[in-house]
Parts: structure tokens; sequence; C-alpha cells
């Protein structure tokens, strides 16, 4: 593996808890080129002719391996769009880790479009893990914008974890998915924004097969005179149930729009949508206060606690 | 010591100047546990407010060991070793009970020590440390943890806002060993408790009984107590709210 600079080793640690060379099967991606791959016995990943992205195949009955596959952009200026595809065998049980971490310390933009597919096999199970983080304090913009779709076939569950906590000034992120008969779908966002940040997040969930169910949970803080964006949609397409939530707290000039969206297409589909916006209840803080913190610990106590 | 000298505390109530708080002055020694009753709606909270600083005072001094804390925020004044437990717990979202004990005891305290404050209030401590301090838990629940942080605060004046409402399924006799337990591990502390509740009043030091927003009457219990009996100011653990039982 290519010897990685400090700048790239901390962003590794950020956004997938990298100290080492990771077990299982990996790929990392640092300014454009691939810097470290291995594949495994059950895991199979394969580079696109073109360079940009990996075909990802998981073998069925693959029980408790994980895939590491995290993007690093050091230089500014670099703009790239990679397609990463998942083929995840029936009846796998495996661990996925992405994410993406820009330095950027130049006066360029810096730009990772991750577009992301995963085919997940009859009663196959994926965790899947995707961490973004920006550091750097250069006048070019550290931009993100992730594209995930998911298709699941029957008995299918996918479970993914979706964090932006720091540093990302613009970031839109679309997920689709479709679920087939008794397939599972959970998904958690945690979001921060900060400064002048942008982010938009944008579901798009199809519940085709009887017995589906879909949970779209996200937990945002928005900071300074940053923007957020959650614009969640679920189709009833047949019996099956769907929850989407955004719970959110805004801060000095932030703002938030959530948008709702559920369309039932069966007389058995039962959705529902929940949105909270305001700011940290008095309280909290009070109560916290109480205890010792000053109000700035408080605040920062309870938004540790809210997006834990 | 905490001295209370001349409080008032206003509010403006729909453009009318509204008295809460009428010249109250009063003095908790250390070592003492002291009891404040009064009819609901008396001012009973509001001074407790007054004390750990959420509400500052119209007029009149606070003293804490001679020492003019009037003008500090309510975290110096936690600093200084006041603690408070609300009458109605705060919920969090995510906060976990560990972490709110350890941010009460000032110090990342092993899981252990902070299970021993769980114990100390009734609650199964494998059952809630992990738990997270919001709607899921009861009313009760709630109680208990919110005493649990003003245990594991250890403060040399800890002021208790009606401790035994709603936690029923729990005795007594467990929250009066709570109070006693912290008398005596923390030296010279005292405990102001903010009560109706006749079992409270029967183990308290003094009594000070505050009506319409005055000091109407303190002194030791066997002073003040008999004139209590039979008024909403000393309600009998079993009384149902609004019925209380007259004694003669």
């Amino acid at each position: 593996m290519v010897e990685l600079d400090e700048i790239q080793k901390r962003l590794l640690r950020e956004v997938a808890d990298l100290h080492k060379v990771p077990e299982g099967a990996y790929n990392i991606r640092s300014n454009s080129q691939s810097v470290g791959r291995a594949s495994t016995e059950n895991i199979e990943i394969i580079p696109r002719e073109d360079g940009q992205g990996l075909t990802i195949k998981i073998k069925p009955n693959t029980k408790n391996e994980s895939v590491h596959i995290p993007v690093v952009l050091s230089e500014s200026g670099i703009k790239e769009v990679v397609y990463n595809d998942f083929y995840i065998g029936e009846g796998a049980d495996v661990f996925i880790v992405a994410g993406c971490g820009i330095d950027n310390c130049g006066n360029q933009d810096s730009e990772h479009d991750g577009i992301h597919r995963f085919y997940i096999g009859k009663g196959a199970k994926v965790r899947y893990v995707e961490k973004h983080y920006g550091s750097g304090d250069g006048k070019g913009k550290r931009i993100l914008n992730p594209g995930t779709e998911v298709y699941m076939e029957e008995d299918s569950s996918c479970e993914m974890e979706m964090v932006q906590i720091k540093g990302v000034d613009d970031t839109t992120r679309t997920t689709k998915a479709e679920l087939a008969e008794g397939a599972r779908l959970v998904i958690r966002e945690r979001l921060m924004t900060h400064g002048d940040q942008n982010a938009i997040s944008i579901y798009e969930v199809d519940l085709n097969g009887e017995g589906s169910s879909a949970d779209v949970v996200s937990r945002s803080v928005a900071r300074d005179n940053s923007y957020q964006k959650f614009d969640a949609k679920l189709l009833g397409n047949a019996a099956c149930s769907g929850h989407t939530e955004c719970d959110s707290i805004i801060m000095d000039n932030g703002r938030i729009l959530a948008v709702p969206g559920l369309e039932a297409n069966d007389v058995d589909a039962a959705l529902v949508h929940e949105a909270a916006i305001g700011k940290i209840a008095g309280d909290q803080i009070i109560k916290l206060m109480t205890l010792g913190l000053t109000e700035q610990e408080a605040e920062e106590q309870i938004i540790n606690g809210f997006l834990k | 010591m905490l001295e209370l000298k001349n409080i008032s505390f206003n509010v403006d109530s729909e453009g009318q100047d509204k008295e809460i708080i009428r010249d109250v002055s009063l003095v908790i020694p250390d070592d003492k546990m002291i009891v404040i009753t009064g009819p609901n709606g008396g001012g009973k909270s509001t001074l407790a407010r007054l004390i750990a600083g959420i509400e500052k005072p119209s007029s009149g001094k606070i003293l804490l060991d001679g020492e003019d804390i009037t003008d500090l925020s309510i975290t110096d004044r936690a600093k200084k070793g006041i603690g408070f437990a609300f009458q109605q717990p705060v919920k969090f979202k995510g906060i976990q009970v560990l972490d709110l004990i350890r941010l009460a005891k000032g110090e990342k305290i092993s899981v252990a020590e902070a299970c021993d404050y769980l114990g100390a209030v009734g609650l199964c401590a494998r059952d809630y440390i992990d738990r997270e301090v919001n709607g899921s838990l009861s009313g009760g629940e709630l109680k208990r943890i919110e005493i649990a942080t003003v245990l594991a605060k250890a403060s040399r004046l800890s002021v208790f806002d009606e401790p035994e409402a709603g936690i029923d399924l729990w005795s007594f006799q467990n929250l009066i060993q709570v109070f006693q337990g912290m008398r005596e591990k923390i030296n010279g502390s005292s405990i102001l408790i903010i009560s109706h509740q006749e079992r409270i009043l029967n183990i308290a030091d003094e009594i000070i009984v505050v009506q319409n927003g005055e000091l109407i009457a303190s002194g030791s219990k066997e002073e003040v107590l008999p004139g209590l009996m039979g008024t909403t100011a000393a309600v009998p653990e079993c009384t149902m709210s609004g019925n209380p039982v007259i004694r003669k």
C-alpha cells in the first residue's frame, strides 16, 4: 500500500475509524487513485475500466465479513464522480463502511460525488455506514454529492447510517430505494451544518412488496447561517409500513425545511411522517447549568447527545 | 449557610406588576433539613428557583456563607455548592442516564459508581444506566433519576422541589433514607425541601410556611406543625389531592 501522509491518515480516521489497514476486503482511494486494495475469498473488489469506481461482488451466504471503501481528498481542485456497485448475494450478512473526507487548504473547490448502487439478494442483510467530513481553511469549497440506490429483493434487510457532522460546505444527498416483499430498510441520518453550509437530503422509497417496511429518521442541527432541507417521500404500493421522521435543532440563524411526502397507492399501506424543528429547550440548558455546566457547555452536551 | 434578605419577586402579568414573593427573609443554617410548605400557588417553588438562580429577585439579597450571590448565574451557584432537583424532571434526546450522572458528578466516574446512585433511588441500575433520559421513561422513573443526579452532585445545599410528587410506587421511607444518607455523607450539608406531605414535614428540623408570597410562620416542627394539621399545607400521605382529611 502507498504510504499516506498525516492529513490523509487523519481523514481516514474521521470517516472510517481506520487506524491501520482494515481487515477483510477494502479499497482506499486517495486523490483519485486507489492506494490500497484487497479482495477476500468471498468478496471481490474489481476496479472499473475507466478507473472511476468499483464493482464489489459478495458471494451468497457470506457471513460476518466487512468491506471498507473510504475516499480521501487532500489536494485542492479535484472534481470526481465515482460509481461503486455492490452485488450482495442471497443470504449474505455483511458490514460495509464507506465515507469521504476532504481536506481543502487551497482556493479551488474540491468535489467528490459518490454514486453507490446496492443490489441486495434474497434474505441478505447489509449494514452500511457512510461518514462525511471536511477540514482545511482554504477558500475552496468542500463539496460532496452522494447518490445512493438500493434495490432490495425478498426478505432482505438493509440498515444505513449516514453521518455528516463537520466541515462539508455543500451537499446534496439523494437516496432511492425499491423494496420487494418482506424487505426491510432502516435509515438513520445524522447531520450538523455550520457556517454558510447547505445540506439537502432527498429520499424516495418505493415500498413495492407486501410486508415491506421502511423507517427513515433524520436528526440534524443547523447552526450559524446554514441551511438544510429534508425531503423524504415514501410510496406505499402494497400492504406495507413506512415511517419518516425529521427531528431538528436550529441555532443562531440556521434554517431548516422539512418536506413530508407520503403517497399511499394501496389501501393497506400504512405510512407515517413526523417532523419537529425548534431551538434547544430552555429547561434542558437550565437543568445542565444546575449541575455546574456553563450555558455553552450545556448546549454542546445537548447537541452531542442529540446526534449520538 | 444560606440567607435570603428581603427577597421580593414580581412578574409582569397582562401589563400589571404582580407580586409573587413579598419581602421574604430566612436563614438556612448548615447541617439542617428545612421544609418549606404552604398552599399551592403560594410561591414555594418560586422561592426554590430564586435560590438556584433560575429566577432573579426584583429586590433583596441572597447570601451564601456571607457572600452575595444575588447576581451570580445558575452555573456559578451550582459550582459554589447549590444543587436543585426539578419538580418536573427535564427530558432530553440522546443523553443517557449514565451521561447525566457523570455530568452531575463533574467527572467521568465508572459505570459501577454511577449505578450506586441509581440503586440509592431504588432503580435497578442495570436496566436504566444506558437508557435515554426521554419520554420512554415514566414520570416516576424520571423523578428518581432527577434525585439521583442531585445525589451525585453532592452539594452543600440541595434544594428539592416537591420530591415526592410522582414517586408513589416507591415508598416514602426510601426517599427519607436518601435525605438522611445525604446528610451523613456530605459534612455540614443542608437540605431544603418544598413539600406539603406530612411525612416529610415530620422529618424536618425546621418548617417554613409560605402563603400568598409571604413567610407567615417558621420554627421547629414542634412549634409549626400543630398549627398546620388539617390545612392543605400538611397533607397526609394517602390523601387524594383536593380532599384533605380534616384532623381535629
